[in-house]
This record gives C-alpha cells, structure tokens and sequence, in this order.
C-alpha cells in the first residue's frame, strides 16, 4: 500500500514531459456516417439484433404485399353496384364507399339542406385553424367564437326553425355529422364544467367538495354505455310528464357529464401542480376567489395541462361510436347500416366499410395526438 | 394615540357587511347547493314514481327470483332458461370477469413485449412497434370488435372446411375455435397435488431466500428455482404417472362437434378487440416508465460494475414498476369498463345480459341499469383504493 503510494507521488513529481518528435500519422478514422454505418448501427449491430431484423423483414414481405394489393392494385375503385365487387381475386371494394359517401357524410339528412352542414362544417374550421396556430392574433375573440357564437350559429343552421330555415329533425341526422355534433358537444360543455368541478373537488367548503368528489367518481366509475343505457331509458322517467326530449340530445347529456368527469381530474391535476406561492401571492394582493382563479391560477394550470385535455378530446371523439349501441346512426352506424344493402352485398363490403371508417377516426385522432405533442414542445420551458 | 386606536380595532372588529363574510357566505353557498341537489333527488324520485305508475310497471327487487325464460350463449356456471334472473345476473357478471381476466394477461404480455420493442436499438423492430401502437390508439375500440367478428371472424369457412391447424388437434371455423379436451384419468389428482405443492415450496424458499439475503447478504436463485418448482415439478410427476390425462379431439357428427371445447367467435373478437386495444396503450406506459429512470441510474450501476442484466432487473426495472403500476391499473380497470362493450358483438357479459335482455324483458331499467352500475362502481373504488394503498408502499420516502 505504502509502496504504491510513494511510487504515485514520484510520478506525479517528474511530470515535466515535453514531446520533442511528432505522432506517427495515423490512418484516417473509419466512416462514422452514410447509408452503411446507419444500417450497421440500426439493423446490424449485434447477432441477436440481425436475427430480430431477418424476422422483422420476413413478417413484413409477408404481411405488407397482400395489405397493398387489397388496398391499392386489386381494389374495385368504381362501379354501379355488388357486381364490381364479386369475384375470388377482388381486393377492396372502394366503389362501395364512393356511392355511399353522402350518406356517411350527412346520414338522411335532406338533399336541399345539406348546404346547411357544409356551412357550419366550413365556419368550424374558419375558427379552428386560426386557433390552432399559436402565431396568429386575437386568440380571445377567436376563443369567444368558438365557444360562444359558432354552437349557437350551429344550432340555428342545423336544427333550424328560425330565419325561414325548415326544421331538420334530429332522426334525419347521420354519419360524420352526428359523431362531429357528439364529439364537440362534448368537448364545449366539458372544459367549463371540467374546470368547476376540478375547483369544486379543492374547495374548502366541504359539502361542495364532497358533492364534486361523489359526481366525478360517479361518472368515472362507469362504463359510458351504461351511462348512454341509463340516458336513454331511465332520463325520460326522471323528467315530468310530458317533457321529453330527443335521443339525440339524451345521448349528449350523457357523453356531456362523462366528458366532465375526465376532464375535471385532468384539471385538478393541473391545479395541484401550481406553487403554493402563487396562490398566496394572489391572495396577497387583495384578489377575490373567482380574480385569483380567473387571472393568476387557471391560465397556468390550462396551459400546464393542454396535452391531457387533448388526449380527454381524442377519448372522447372514440367513445362517440358508442351512440350506435343505443340506436343513432354516427359515423359507424351507418357504415354498418350500408352492409344491409342488398345492392351492395359483396364479401369486400364489411371490411372496406370499417376501414373506411377506421381512416376517418384515425385522421382525427392521430392529428390531435401530434397536435398535442406540438404543443407540448412548445410549451415545455424545463432545461435539456 | 395611535396604538390605542389599533387596539380598540383589534377589540372590536370593523363590521365588515355581512355579504363579504367568507364564512357566512360558504354556509349560504352550501346550503344553496344542498337545496338544489335535493331538489333534483327528490322531483326525479316523484317523477318516476309516477311515470312508473302510469305505465303500470312495477318497482323493488322482487323480479330478481323470477323465471328468467332465455338461455346464454356461454355460461361458466349450469344455468338454463327457467334459472331466475339472479343467476342470470351471476352468470353475465362471471363472463365480465372472465373475459376481463383472459383479456388483462394477453395485453399485459402483448403490451410490454410492444413496449420494449419501442425503445429498441433496432431500427425495424421500433418502427413496427410504433406504427402497431399509433394505430391501434386512434382507432374506437368498437370499430375493432366489430371488425373482428363481421369482417374477419364470420368469414371463416363453415364447420365442413375449417381450419385445420396442429395437426386437425385444433379447429378454426366460423363456429369458433375448437380445441381439444383433456379429460382426467385416475391419478390426476396427483398431478394437480403437485402443482399446489410446488407453488407452496416455491414462497417458503423465497421467503428464506429473501431473510437469509438480508441477514448474511448471500444471494440465492430464487426466480430459476420457484420457475423449476412451479413448472418443473409438475412435469417431472406428469411424465412419472404416464400422463394422466387423455385428449379428446373435436370431430364433426352430423352438424355439431362433439368433443373438444369451442371458444365461440363472439368471444375471441372481443378477447382479441380488448387485448390488442389495451396492450397499445399499456405499450405506451411501459416505455414512459422506462424513460423515466435516469439515465444516471444506469451509469451509477455500471460504474459500481454491475453487470447489465442485473442492472435492469435490480436498479431499472423497480424504479420502472413505480411509475408504471399506477397508470397499468387504471388501464386494467378500462379493459373491465370496455368489456361491456360485448354487447355490440353479441358476447353475453353482465351489460348485454342484465341491462340487455332483462332490462327489456321485465321493463324495471332503473332498478337493472342502477345494480349493473353499482357492479361497475364498486370494481372501480376496489382497484382505486388497491392503488392508493399500492402508492403508499411504493412512494419514495423522503426524510
């Protein structure tokens, strides 16, 4: 032990050392770049990592070349009707879609009205976009329109009765409309009620707190179809008599107070993350309850929370196919409605219908999930 | 002068009016709200009251011994047609159960083995996991089961051209899939004795294993031991007793199949719509979990000279567990609250039978629709307090 240690001190005694000759050149360093390495690093790097992408690739050429030729090279793209799509070799039966594409698109809503759904369709997305871009102005009033003017405007287009509009009833309605209707129904009545009862489950006053706790857990605790049963059979025995409302809007109330649920402990997670301080500060100077929430607390709680509100959104925009287990015909409703028809029963219809479908539902929710994690970069301030 | 003045504030308060009272005002606030909340009970208790007489249907929990007078496609316990409606209530809610349970440990597997492969070195392999994750995640589950069972599973062949996979042992038509039976001969008892014993033997050594680790430090192989025992054991007296136990094959007799148990198709499409839905999301889980463990973890096991492998399973994959526990049981309870579900595909589980069929037939919703979610309520507030208590005995404790 002693040894070593008096040999260590000499060495770092003589260190003096200048190099007086020059390092022998050396061969230049293999590529660390190009196609090559990539592949080496990513596909090839060890025996097991070969061996899990020769598997990999053999699953692929399996799976990837009857996927193609059904969706694309065989598919009947056009046709009058089941004929197109009959024989042993046929893939998709996208003639199927094309013929039947109002009709996923606006249900048995009437030919001379559909204007009115392409109207409030065109003015949703007048309003979303501008709102979707962090870079673009008056984000107040733009808020304010969405979530104030467009579903009064909406209402008065679709349902009609005002301004010389014929009245469209609700049984007529159909398709993307009714999943669309359903999904921001929703998403409009949760985030408000989200947020008071997010504030309801903190407040001090126990009653109110401990109502919000029984509601939220209520709600989250069930399965939305026994939600939608209960809605829809037992909400029409709780009403007096005489009063009754449409199935369309049983269905809303429904996903409405489900939405609110999820949306309040997504809330209540943001709110818990707030510094103490800030609270404290608030109270400090002088600021009421609904100030300190309205100025200091909920616009960093929100925005803390975006990305869980989006994927409540997403949840919520798939739960909406489950109105067709209580009898409205939403986007896959009538997709499932279009197998029925004789003139276009062909062993291709189901499957191309659903994914159709599935495309559709997939569009929406893939583009709120990057939408999401757009966001969520741009917000993250932490350190990397 | 002034400090007299501050006292004869401090003595008698300066009468704030009685609207700024915070006190006052949260007891007027609540008692408002309590109000309003009895308002509703009460006039929605009165309304259905009467509307309930008005149709002449009648209330309690009497229908509950009655006849129920249809028969289930699939029942874990004997049931028949003229069974009550209680047993049909128990055998809906077996099948939940059931169907849940099989559905938990095939996403469970599937979703970790998902969730690993997102987070590999191999360019091919992370990118399939991806792309399964992305797409399962974004599409409803309900347009998946449907899929499985109206486009895939009822264009099976019929019963004459199934399927044959295994030799004919296994077949796939659009009746379901068939497997064979294994009907127990004498000595089987023996068999299932073992397996018992090895379970039991397999705690006992853990439990030593783990006492005599704390005490002297020496480790011992607990997992390959329990392993051996658990599965071994059992074999090892399987092979001894000549295999007691003789395979029934299923075979076609006229329009039926006689031997063999069938998993019925609207069962598979909703055990595969379940499975490959969760195991996206518990994917997703298990990779956040991953990620969370620093990296510093790693580099502080290395540089003690742990050896990788015991580096995962000794300082990563705990740490893992704790951030992955919490969220994986409420995907747990999602696949529960999913499976009624079933009822879009014809799978009889509690929804489809009790708030299906029996709501419809005895006309009583409310008190059917109000038993099935106080069924799913409880199963939700037992898996939130199993959390809470798991949180407790996993958090870190810090001073």
């Amino acid at each position: 032990m002693s040894d070593t240690h008096s040999e260590a001190d000499l060495a770092t005694t003589k260190l003096a050392f200048v190099r007086d000759d020059f390092i022998e050149q050396q061969e230049a360093p293999t590529r660390e770049g190009g196609i090559g390495q990539w592949i080496r690093v990513n596909l090839f790097a060890s025996v097991p990592d070969t061996i899990l992408t020769v598997v990999m690739i053999l699953f692929l050429a399996w799976i990837l070349p009857p996927l193609l030729n059904w969706a694309f090279f065989n598919a009947v793209w056009d046709g009058a009707n089941r004929e197109a799509c009959l024989g042993e070799d046929r893939g998709a039966c996208w003639a199927f879609v094309e013929a039947k594409f109002a009709q996923f698109m606006y249900g048995r809503y009437p030919l001379g009205e559909r204007w009115r759904v392409d109207l409030t369709g065109i003015l949703l997305i007048a309003g979303t976009i501008p709102m979707l871009i962090p870079r673009v102005p008056f984000k107040r009033l733009n808020a304010i329109f969405l979530l104030i003017v467009f579903p009064v405007v909406a209402y008065v287009l679709l349902v009609g009765g005002y301004f010389g509009l014929p009245v469209v009833v609700t049984d007529r309605w159909g398709g993307l409309l009714v999943t669309l209707v359903v999904a921001i129904v929703g998403i409009v009545v949760s985030l408000p009620l989200g947020v008071i009862l997010a504030l309801g489950r903190r407040s001090r006053l126990p009653f109110v707190k401990y109502a919000s706790i029984v509601f939220i857990e209520f709600w989250r605790g069930v399965p939305l179809i026994t939600i939608l049963f209960m809605s829809s059979v037992m909400l029409p025995l709780f009403l007096p008599e005489g009063v009754s409302f449409d199935k369309l809007l049983r269905a809303l109330v429904g996903v409405a107070f489900f939405a609110s649920a999820y949306m309040a402990e997504v809330i209540r997670g943001g709110l818990q993350a707030i510094p103490k301080g800030q609270y404290e500060a608030a109270d400090a100077m002088g600021l009421g309850f609904w100030q300190k929430m309205r100025l200091i607390i909920l616009p960093q709680a929100l925005t803390m929370v975006i990305p869980g509100i989006v994927n409540t959104f997403i949840g919520l925009f798939k739960d909406t196919s489950l109105v067709l287990i209580i009898g409205l015909f939403d986007l896959l409703g009538i997709v499932q409605l279009g197998f029925t028809d004789p003139n276009w029963s062909s062993p291709q219809t189901a499957v191309t219908g659903f994914a159709f479908a599935a495309l559709v539902y997939f569009i929406f929710c893939f583009g709120m999930s990057k939408y999401s994690i757009y966001m969520e970069n741009r917000l993250d301030t932490s350190h990397r | 002068m002034a400090v007299t003045t501050l006292d004869s504030d401090a003595s008698q308060p300066a009468r704030a009016s009685l609207l700024y009272d915070p006190v006052i005002r949260g007891i007027v606030f609540q008692v408002l709200l309590a109000l309003l909340i009895l308002y509703l009970v009460v006039s929605g208790i009165a309304n259905a009251a009467a509307n309930l007489a008005n149709a002449g249907i009648a209330s309690g929990f009497g229908f509950l011994g009655e006849r129920a007078g249809f028969d289930i496609g699939q029942t874990l316990i004997p049931y028949t047609s003229d069974s009550s409606y209680q047993r049909a209530f128990f055998v809906g809610l077996l099948n939940t159960i059931f169907v849940a349970a099989i559905g938990i440990a095939c996403a469970t597997v599937l979703g970790f083995i998902v969730g690993i492969a997102r987070l590999s070195k191999n360019f091919l392999v992370r990118k399939v996991a991806s792309v399964y994750v992305e797409t399962l995640r974004n599409i409803p589950l309900l347009l998946q089961l449907l899929f499985w069972y109206k486009a895939v599973l009822s264009t099976l062949p019929a019963p004459r051209g199934s399927l044959e996979l295994f030799n004919a042992s296994v077949l796939l038509n659009n009746r379901g899939l068939i497997i064979p039976q294994w009907l127990p001969e004498a000595g089987a008892g023996i068999v299932y004795a073992s397996i018992a014993i090895g379970i039991g033997a397999a705690i006992v050594i853990a439990r030593w294993a783990k006492r005599r680790q704390m005490a002297t430090g020496q480790a011992f192989p607990t997992i390959r031991m329990a392993l051996g025992l658990v599965i071994g054991l059992p074999l090892v007296v399987l092979f001894l007793m000549g295999t007691p136990f003789t395979p029934q094959y299923p075979e076609l007799k006229g329009f039926n199949f006689v031997g063999g148990s069938t998993l019925r198709p609207e069962f598979m499409a909703l055990l595969l719509g379940l499975s490959l839905y969760t195991a996206a999301f518990i994917a997703e889980i298990v990779r956040a979990g991953i990620l969370a463990v620093s990296k510093g973890q790693t580099e502080a096991a290395y540089s003690l000279g742990i050896r990788p492998n015991t580096t995962m399973r000794l300082v990563i994959i705990p740490q893992a567990l704790r951030v992955i526990i919490p969220p994986l049981t409420s995907q747990y309870l999602n696949l529960t609250k999913n499976s009624s579900l079933a009822i879009a595909v014809g799978y009889p589980d509690l929804v489809s039978v009790f708030s299906g069929t029996v709501a419809n037939q005895t006309g009583q919703a409310v008190e059917v629709i109000s038993i099935t979610m106080l069924v799913y309520l409880s199963l939700s507030l037992l898996t939130s307090a199993f959390m809470n208590w798991f949180n407790s005995r996993v958090a870190l404790v810090e001073r």
